[in-house]
């Protein structure tokens, strides 16, 4: 057990055909795609039930349910039904991000003070606006932490990808594990959760950016 | 389906009995061992944000990264179940010594104070009084944790010991759906009964909670 696969300058050249560089580049993507497609699924669902309160079970329940799914079970079943490539990953993956996404947009909405909604109601401001201006700002914080988990999770599962052929930072694992070479197996495992807490890093500054000061009381 | 099903009885049996032991047996070492560290989490505050930050970093460790290493760190064979109950534990250890400390976190002041003042020391007080309390938010990290795990273990498979996750590579392998879906199937249902299990234990061990709405 060594970091010698880690630190060897060869396996960093962008130029290489499964070099580090590459296989974080082809993780991201994988974690890229799942979340964007997650995310345009389950955040309107979960907001349509949280402003209207109509299917609250469904958002409540989603997130055990996504939990109880063997992300493994489900990616061999898409690659049996559908062949090998990108679009089963995508699909296990997708479906591992909605069940946190559509529960945080969810809980957000539910969370937030009532009589913010009646004010904004009260001054006037129809419903598409009460929805824009005043409960998806304040529902932030609640979604964005969601979203975190999301991403987190997705980071860490992108890497079975490997195990029915695709790129990623799976293949070091996997292939590592082939041919007993523990060094790069231990690289690919260092590789993910640093690149794991650096996006979750990332989503935090995104977060206090874009989570008005009023909410997150920075400013007083 | 139904073929399927008799000629591999045996074998779907014996997947099921390993994914039961390999799942809730980390989540009752690692309970036992998040219990201690998540009141140190509350008993010295400085130690809550450390504690949390750690935890955060061991669950973003791949579990597929988890299993392959742990032979390399214990010395065990990598064919060996331990590695898949060890890595689930420190899973289990990070979700819910959060939890616990949360839990403890919540507890109301004015309840600790007034146990105070009726004389609880500080170890009664925590036994009698504030874990009780806390329950409903432990349980429901307890919850999560037990879910998570069952459906982790089946990852344990492309290492050679994942329960019903064997029924997954052997069917990916063969190109055969089948075994496939009973192992999702099963695994789902699994997930649901343990999880149904510990509602019902909540609701038998926290009584007062289903009266609040009422007496309030």
């Amino acid at each position: 057990m060594n970091l010698s696969y880690l630190f060897d300058a060869a396996h960093w050249s962008l130029s290489t055909d499964g070099s580090i560089p590459q296989l974080i580049l082809s993780h991201l993507w994988y974690v890229v795609l799942a979340l964007i497609i997650g995310t345009v699924i389950a955040l309107p669902v979960g907001l349509y039930i949280g402003h209207t309160g109509r299917g609250s079970f469904l958002a409540i329940n989603a997130g055990n349910a996504g939990r109880s799914l063997p992300t493994l079970g489900l990616l061999m079943l898409m690659v049996t039904l559908l062949g090998l490539g990108l679009t089963p990953v995508l699909i296990a993956l997708t479906v591992l991000v909605i069940p946190p996404i559509l529960t945080s947009a969810y809980a957000g909405m539910r969370t937030l003070d009532r009589r913010v909604v009646d004010a904004a109601r009260g001054m006037g401001m129809r419903p598409s606006q009460v929805l824009l201006r005043v409960e998806l700002p304040m529902a932030l914080p609640v979604m964005m932490s969601g979203f975190r988990s999301a991403a987190l999770q997705v980071v860490a599962t992108a890497t079975v990808a490997a195990a029915v052929g695709l790129n990623g930072l799976g293949r070091l694992l996997i292939d590592g594990l082939a041919v007993n070479d523990y060094s790069r197996v231990l690289a690919g495992a260092i590789v993910v959760a640093v690149l794991a807490v650096v996006l979750d890093l990332i989503l935090a500054l995104a977060q206090r950016w874009i989570v008005s000061p009023g909410l997150s009381g920075r400013f007083r | 389906m139904s073929t399927y099903l008799s000629n591999n009885w045996d074998t779907i049996l014996t997947a099921l009995r390993q994914h039961i032991w390999l799942a809730l047996l980390p989540v009752v070492i690692g309970f036992v061992i998040a219990l201690p560290i998540g009141y140190l989490g509350v008993r010295f505050p400085w130690l809550y944000h450390p504690l949390v930050n750690t935890a955060g970093v061991l669950y973003s460790i791949p579990s597929l990264a988890l299993f392959v290493f742990l032979p390399v760190l214990l010395g065990t064979k990598i064919l060996s179940p331990l590695n898949i109950v060890v890595a689930l534990t420190i899973y289990t250890v990070a979700l819910l010594s959060r939890t616990v400390a949360d839990g403890l976190r919540s507890v109301d002041d004015i309840i600790v104070q007034s146990a105070t003042a009726m004389g609880y020391r500080r170890l009664r007080r925590l036994t009698d009084v504030e874990l009780p309390v806390a329950l409903p938010v432990i349980l429901a990290g307890l919850r999560v944790a037990t879910v998570s795990n069952i459906s982790l273990v089946s990852v344990g498979a492309l290492i050679g010991v994942g329960g019903l996750g064997q029924l997954f590579t052997r069917g990916f392998q063969l190109f055969y759906l089948e075994p496939i879906i009973v192992g999702i199937v099963l695994s789902v249902a699994l997930a649901g009964l343990a999880d149904l299990a510990i509602v019902l234990l909540q609701r038998l061990v926290t009584p007062w909670t289903r009266f609040q709405g009422s007496a309030a």
